[in-house]
């Protein structure tokens, strides 16, 4: 293979391909309330973690949901389980209990 | 797909091309890119149609180039262009045609900033003044050159020697139609069909007998960018856009691709090459590329001029796959000769991307 | 001289404030372009947030039209002004002269095929939320077929300049979310999308619904704007689309794409303008004296406006505007004396 200097870049969107979420689907069978979530970013905005790492529990969500959790995951292990967002969440939705489901579901 | 849908919205994006009179003006860079597009375009609508199209050797560039990659302002850019128009008015025309459509984008652009802004217009005026003491009048018409072949499409089609079918087989060949970005993205009154379903080329497509494939990434940008191509460092970003429409488009299995814009043939027909070397991929048949056309070309073609005075041993994708469907005779062994069947050293062939 | 008013426009707010003028001792005459009375009411399938049956509130509507002259198939031709009253000719040859007009012109659909990235008219599978309501009434439409992945695309020509429509239509969102329970109600397989820029659930039981479609149908909401739509080999829709909160652009393949095309002013608006001398806004939209205090004043004596006429409404909104507009004729003509 020729080295040109340059190369292809990756396409930065997001291919959601329906079938390929089964964990999603699983997830919302151990947590139905995950569904509620309206991704105000009350829990980022009270999350401990998210000033020094890369947590975000709004955008974790919406990544699972859209089949992209490979690139998400990883941001969980930055969670110290605090409870802040479950405190704060306006849907009440038991974020604690959640993502201690999500690290069940996706094997971390 | 409703095709009448289509047809709708072409009606309502139709321009009023004029017959004839016109001051042509070149591109800076198909020249070096595809050679005889050019001449082949004035052969057409001056030899076999027998308009009146003129040019003139004091032309220069419409600073486009320059003025997308932000090198030269906004003012300079206006009074090169100014002065293109000066030498109009001073031949005696009124309606004006270019080759290229970043120059058709930059001059609809111009020539809407001085409606709405008089005052530009004047202090240009007198810029051009200063410079040149020329003075010039705003064209009556401005057309893209493929709005005349467009235009004239079924006088074309009437004198087809080949048509865009599989002459073994009858069936239609499927085409892929590529508009330049600057054509009707910025102005998509200004283009033959509009923005979203532009029509110029599909008209001539369907006049010759081909058939219009229309796949996701259809809209899509062929990758040049300017910048994204014009600093090395960018470049990738460049070839991953062309990639992106070579992936949506393969399942379609194309036959060729026509295109408009100086830019698009180029980095459509290279950076297949480029992709090829790369990572081993190609998107024709048996190692083949897509081969890629200028709309000047594929009326030469379709007018049965000799594929090499067109210039399509200059493509990067071999172009003999198509000229075998479409039963077009050539002899391989002219490809790589010079003017008068002089000899001149055959290029290099690529490793993954088969070249005949 | 007869105690009569002419209504302009037999939708909902027509209808209403008809009845109740009736009510009052008054022969109203009720002027309506097509062939049936109703407007969009006539067209839709149910209400949210109740999903009341919009058959049912019609014909509660029209059970008792008696005391009120109905022309369907008839246009204003033209309103003269004469001292304290006007002239109003009918393109059914009739004339009437009245002391008091009522404007209830209500809205049109704003055009999808105009968004052209859309594809609404070319691509097979794109319909708009009138035409899914349509089809939830029993007409056939062979675009809604098994679908498997549906999305519903909000503000289609509604806050959009460039389509020359800068003004929010109010009711798609929640149109639209209602739209998205009822075809899962259908298709409980299908996964079904809604793309927003802003849900805005205002009513009474609208936020109710919202957390009912995430909770109990798993409608999933995506906030950006739809970019472009296209098809692919199998006919597919493929629909491109920046996930403002994931800071990604998407792209899925759809089986359905159902536009929530906005409410704009009807184009008519403009002659009808002219004929009264009451400007419209710049949306095109009748606008009142003072649209807080008295939306069903007009600047001009005898010209009152309700319902949609004024601005993208709700149903039982325009329905309280015919009452109320019922009421202000009353007490304007008391005073100038019938």
């Amino acid at each position: 293979m020729v080295n040109f200097g340059y190369g292809l870049t990756p396409s930065s969107a997001v291919k959601i391909i329906e079938g390929e979420d089964k964990l999603y689907r699983k997830l919302c069978e151990m947590e139905p309330d995950v569904k509620k979530c309206m991704a105000c970013g009350s829990c980022a905005a009270s999350c401990t973690a998210g000033d020094f790492t890369e947590m975000n529990l709004r955008k974790l969500i919406l990544s699972l949901q859209r089949g992209y959790y490979q690139q998400a995951l990883p941001m969980v292990k930055n969670c110290m389980l605090c409870g802040k967002c479950n405190i704060v969440c306006p849907r009440g939705i038991n974020t604690r209990h959640l993502i201690m489901s999500i690290q069940k579901i996706y094997n971390l | 797909m409703i095709f009448q849908g289509k047809q709708k919205i072409w009606s309502e994006y139709q321009k009023d091309i004029p017959e004839d009179h016109y001051f042509y003006v070149r591109s800076c860079i198909r020249q070096s890119f595809f050679p005889a597009s050019e001449k082949t375009f004035l052969d057409i609508v001056k030899g076999e149609l027998g308009k009146d199209f003129f040019e003139t050797p004091h032309h220069t560039t419409c600073g486009g180039i320059a003025y997308h990659a932000e090198a030269v302002p906004q003012e300079t850019m206006m009074t090169i262009i100014a002065r293109q128009f000066a030498l109009m008015t001073e031949n005696g025309y009124e309606n004006y045609v270019c080759s290229c459509i970043t120059s058709f984008g930059l001059y609809t652009e111009v020539m809407e900033d001085w409606r709405e802004f008089p005052e530009l217009e004047a202090k240009i005026r007198e810029n051009l003044w200063k410079a040149t003491k020329r003075e010039f009048k705003v064209p009556k018409y401005l057309a893209h050159a493929s709005d005349i072949i467009y235009k004239f499409r079924n006088e074309i089609a009437e004198r087809a020697k080949f048509r865009l079918v599989n002459h073994k087989t009858g069936a239609p060949l499927k085409v892929v139609e590529h508009i330049g970005c600057h054509y009707s993205k910025m102005f998509p009154s200004k283009g033959v069909g509009g923005a979203e379903y532009p029509y110029v080329l599909a008209g001539m497509i369907e006049s010759w007998g081909g058939e219009v494939i229309d796949y996701p990434e259809r809209r899509h940008c062929c990758g040049f960018g300017f910048r994204q191509y014009l600093v090395k460092a960018n470049r990738g970003y460049s070839m991953s856009n062309t990639y992106k429409k070579f992936e949506s488009m393969e399942p379609f299995e194309p036959d060729m691709i026509i295109t408009n814009c100086p830019g698009c043939p180029y980095f459509l027909d290279r950076w297949q090459y480029v992709i090829a070397e790369q990572t081993g991929k190609t998107y024709g048949k048996d190692g083949y590329g897509i081969p890629v056309f200028t709309y000047e070309e594929v009326a030469g073609l379709v007018l049965g001029y000799d594929p090499w005075d067109l210039g399509l041993q200059t493509h990067q994708v071999a172009v003999e796959p198509l000229l075998d469907k479409m039963g077009v005779p050539y002899k391989p062994e002219e490809k790589y000769k010079g003017v008068g069947g002089k000899v001149i050293v055959p290029p290099e062939f690529p490793m993954n991307i088969k070249c005949c | 001289m007869t105690k009569n008013v002419v209504v302009i426009g037999g939708g909902a707010s027509g209808i209403e404030a008809s009845r109740r003028l009736r009510d009052l001792g008054y022969s109203p005459v009720l002027v309506e372009k097509e062939d049936h009375l109703g407007g969009h009411l006539a067209s839709w399938n149910r209400l949210f947030p109740q999903m009341i049956p919009a058959k049912d509130i019609l014909k509660s509507l029209t059970s008792d039209m008696k005391g009120i002259e109905v022309f369907l198939n008839t246009e204003v031709i033209s309103i003269n002004r004469l001292k304290d009253s006007y002239v109003v000719k009918f393109s059914n040859g009739l004339s009437a002269q009245v002391k008091a007009i009522l404007i209830t012109t209500g809205f049109t659909l704003f055009p999808a095929q105009k968004k052209q990235e859309y594809g609404y008219g070319i691509y097979d599978r794109v319909i708009t939320n009138a035409d899914l309501e349509a089809w939830f009434n029993g007409n056939k439409d062979k675009r809604v077929t098994d679908p498997q992945v549906i999305g519903f695309v909000h503000c289609v020509g509604s806050r959009d300049e460039k389509a020359g429509n800068r003004q929010c239509s109010k009711v798609c969102c929640a149109t639209a979310v209602k739209q998205a329970i009822e075809i899962k109600e259908k298709f409980p397989d299908a996964v079904v999308y809604c793309f927003y820029m802003d849900l805005r659930m205002f009513g009474r039981g609208y936020e109710d619904m919202y957390l009912k479609a995430q909770k109990d149908y798993g409608i999933r909401f995506l906030r950006g704007r739809v970019s472009e739509v296209s098809e692919d080999i199998n006919g597919r829709l493929v629909v491109k689309a920046d996930d403002t909160l994931l800071g990604k652009p998407v792209k899925i393949s759809m089986d359905l794409l159902v536009l929530m095309s906005g409410m704009i002013a009807p184009e008519s608006n403009m002659e009808l303008s002219k004929m009264l001398k009451v400007l419209p806004g710049e949306d095109g939209f009748f606008s009142p004296a003072n649209a807080i205090s008295n939306p069903t004043l007009s600047n001009r004596d005898g010209v009152f406006f309700a319902g949609a006429a004024t601005g993208p409404k709700t149903m039982p909104e325009t329905l309280s505007e015919g009452r109320a507009a019922a009421l202000e004729i009353d007490s304007y003509l008391k005073r100038v004396g019938d």
